[in-house]
């Protein structure tokens, strides 16, 4: 095992959400898509590598028409596996197919503060705490920039967002807040001082990227130069869409992974023609909008289906996936949250999606719950223990033992019970007391969860990096300061 | 006779069908029907059981937006035959809407644009990447009531407080009332930024702007 990171790995439950028939349908209406209809690619840069490549390229429109072959001998080339570096080489991630991670979620504008209770701006100093306390809990396995530091300077906030992850944290670091290709170009920067040097960065990247597409069937310009600065850099880059049913894509589910795919493909494809065999993976959240009022909607049988889907594609293509679960639309920790989380979350794991964003959010990924972050850890718990599926062999069935308690006895005393009752999942926060109990002091899973990350905050001491790095980090960000 | 095509004008607003809709606006020219009469006593009223339908929660998102999307098109066909006759339809007030500089995302700024115009609006619709002296610039030349402002990230949300900060600087922000949204905006932003509303929705949108204009 990884140090201090928990992975779902090897696991016993399957599901066949799409046939092979039904995987090799939505290629070919993706790249029909791709050919036909066009991707949409506002960047000087990526429109030049389209055309040098023999693509159709719109340079008024922007839009770019592209063979199917090129793009399918363009996917060839992407790597299958290979590694997500982190500070301590100990928390290295594989992503090999055959492990589940899970990071904090991102992008958040608000936080409940983990003392006052009350909802406020987010800060530079939220990030440096949530960093904190993912560090010392093993089910989260990287970062993404969880919040926005909304109190540092426009041009180089995505900067200072990592540089406080990487100095509260030994964890791998992907960031979603930067999309220029200036910021993107320090965090590189940064990234090989960590890695020691820009050799040992390819070999161990320390960070990764991960830029939006901008559903239907386009990409943000400052995105597509950032993502082939990192491409170059051999920084794992990912296009995540976030095609919604209804709003940016068609109401039907088969459209919207269409869709989807399509700008995620056209995108790693660009990448693969820059640059060959850079490390590359499939990112998505796909969801439904709300029928009443066209919303985000952060969860629902949509969603669920999708987090399963989308890993047969990226294993079609072979590349590794990003997946987005969690991120309940839900207000508060509630039962909403529940259901939303664990379903999204097992449905995405049960398919082996490498990484899983993520814990931690409230109201689809706007308002950070620190409550909320911890149950969610729980159930990522539940649904790793659950993966693991029942054993059947000799010792599982335990005749022997059975004999011997025999009919009206009982197997607390037994010695297999005593080698065995740690295979048994023990809950943090569900509430097993005697009713009594739970009626004198009326508290429950928010509040422990709440008080768990109260603790870790006060009292874990990350391993912490040279003062000398944040030095220098501080001299590139200044660098960028008009 | 006219009867008759008023119900089959608000029945092609009612099934979103912007076809329909303006075929029936131009067959009502050539009728020489009163354009007035035929939004009012037509269109209108397509528009008006669809929004009530969707009160009481029988009809959906995109029920409403297709059928401001018909009322866009039997108007287009209206409106330059009403300047003809010298008549104007009253519009509830005149909003120019942007997503601002730097933000290319602007689904729910549409979404808002087309839910104001369905309301009798008269919106001027200035697309991604907005500059903000572009933003006051247009509302200045068309005496806009309202601005309207749409931003998906919070390294572009900052042009809001840009424009406002502008307006104010040229002794203009008296002169428009101004709105805010996007995904990263919350009630601290827009009470930090001084805007004079907010929305989450499409459709809580088009409340504040009637609240601006003191209708309903």
């Amino acid at each position: 095992m990884t140090k201090n990171i928990k992975s779902i790995t090897n696991p016993k439950l399957k599901l066949e959400i799409l046939t092979p028939e039904e995987i090799s349908k939505i290629h070919d209406a993706t790249l029909w898509i791709i050919e036909k209809v066009g991707v949409r690619f506002p960047s000087e840069r990526a429109l030049d590598i389209w055309a040098a490549n023999g693509a159709m390229v719109d340079r008024d429109r922007k839009i770019v028409k592209v063979k199917g072959e090129l793009i399918d001998s363009a996917m060839k080339k992407c790597p299958p596996a290979y590694l997500l570096g982190a500070r301590d080489p100990n928390q290295d991630l594989p992503l090999d197919g055959n492990h589940v991670f899970v990071g904090t979620d991102g992008c958040g504008v608000e936080v409940i503060d983990i003392n006052t209770g009350l909802r406020r701006t987010s800060k530079l100093d939220d990030i440096r705490d949530i960093a904190r306390i993912a560090d010392a809990t093993e089910e989260v396995a990287f970062h993404w920039v969880p919040v926005s530091a909304q109190d540092t300077p426009i041009e180089t906030r995505g900067l200072y967002e990592i540089k406080s992850i990487w100095e509260n944290s030994t964890k791998h670091v992907q960031t979603e807040s930067i999309y220029k290709e200036s910021e993107a170009k320090a965090a590189i920067e940064m990234a090989a001082i960590i890695a020691g040097s820009k050799e040992s960065l390819r070999k161990r990247p320390v960070l990764s990227l991960m830029q939006c597409t901008a559903p239907p069937l386009g990409h943000d310009g400052g995105s597509l130069d950032a993502a082939l600065l990192a491409a170059e850099a051999g920084i794992p880059t990912g296009f995540m869409t976030m095609a919604a049913c209804l709003t940016t894509g068609p109401a039907t589910l088969a459209g919207t992974l269409a869709v989807g795919n399509a700008e995620v493909i056209a995108g790693t494809a660009l990448l693969q023609l820059a640059y060959p065999g850079a490390p590359v993976f499939y990112a998505a959240a796909q969801t439904a909008s709300d029928l009443r009022t066209g919303a985000y909607t952060g969860g629902g049988p949509e969603d669920f289906l999708f987090g399963a889907a989308t890993n047969v594609l990226s294993n079609f293509y072979n590349i590794p996936l990003s997946m987005g679960s969690f991120a309940t639309g839900a207000k508060e920790p509630n039962w909403q949250a529940g259901i939303e989380n664990s379903l999204s979350t097992f449905m995405a794991s049960i398919v082996m999606s490498d990484m899983l964003l993520g814990v931690g959010f409230l109201h689809g990924s706007r308002i950070w719950s620190y409550a909320e972050m911890m149950m969610d850890c729980e159930i990522f718990s539940i649904i790793h223990k659950t993966m693991q599926g029942i054993v059947v062999d000799d010792e599982s069935l335990a005749l022997d033992v059975i004999a011997k308690v025999g009919p009206s006895g009982n197997f607390l005393t037994q010695k297999h019970t005593r080698q065995h009752m740690h295979d048994l999942f023990l809950p943090e926060f569900m509430d097993r007391r005697p009713y009594n109990e739970w009626e004198s002091k009326k508290d429950g899973a928010c509040d422990w969860a709440l008080s768990k990350a109260r603790n870790i905050l006060a009292e874990h001491q990350p391993d912490p990096l040279d003062p000398k790095i944040s030095m220098e980090f501080n001299k590139i960000i200044k660098s960028l300061q008009a | 006779m006219s009867e008759e095509l008023f119900k089959k004008m608000a029945q092609s607003i009612i099934d979103g069908d912007s076809e329909a809709a303006l075929m029936l606006a131009k067959d009502s020219i050539r009728d020489n029907i009163n354009p007035l009469d035929a939004i009012t006593k037509g269109f209108v009223v397509g528009v008006n059981t669809v929004g009530a339908a969707f009160g009481r929660g029988e009809a959906f998102l995109p029920e409403l937006v297709m059928a401001g999307e018909a009322m866009k098109a039997a108007v287009s066909v209206l409106d330059p035959e009403l300047k003809k006759r010298g008549t104007e339809r009253k519009m509830l007030g005149k909003v120019v809407i942007a997503t601002v500089e730097g933000d290319i995302h602007e689904i729910g700024k549409s979404l808002v644009a087309t839910m104001l115009g369905a309301s009798g609006f008269e919106v001027f619709d200035l697309g991604v990447d907005t500059p903000s002296d572009k933003i006051i610039g247009k509302a200045l030349e068309v005496n806009a009531d309202i601005i309207a402002m749409s931003a998906l990230l919070t390294t572009t949300m900052v042009k809001q407080r840009e424009v406002i900060e502008e307006l104010e600087k040229e002794g203009l922000r008296h002169k428009v009332k101004v709105m805010v949204g996007g995904a990263p905006v919350t009630r601290d932003w827009v009470t930090a930024i001084g805007a004079d509303g907010f929305s989450e929705d499409a459709i809580g949108a088009v409340a504040i702007a009637k609240q601006f204009m003191g209708v309903e």
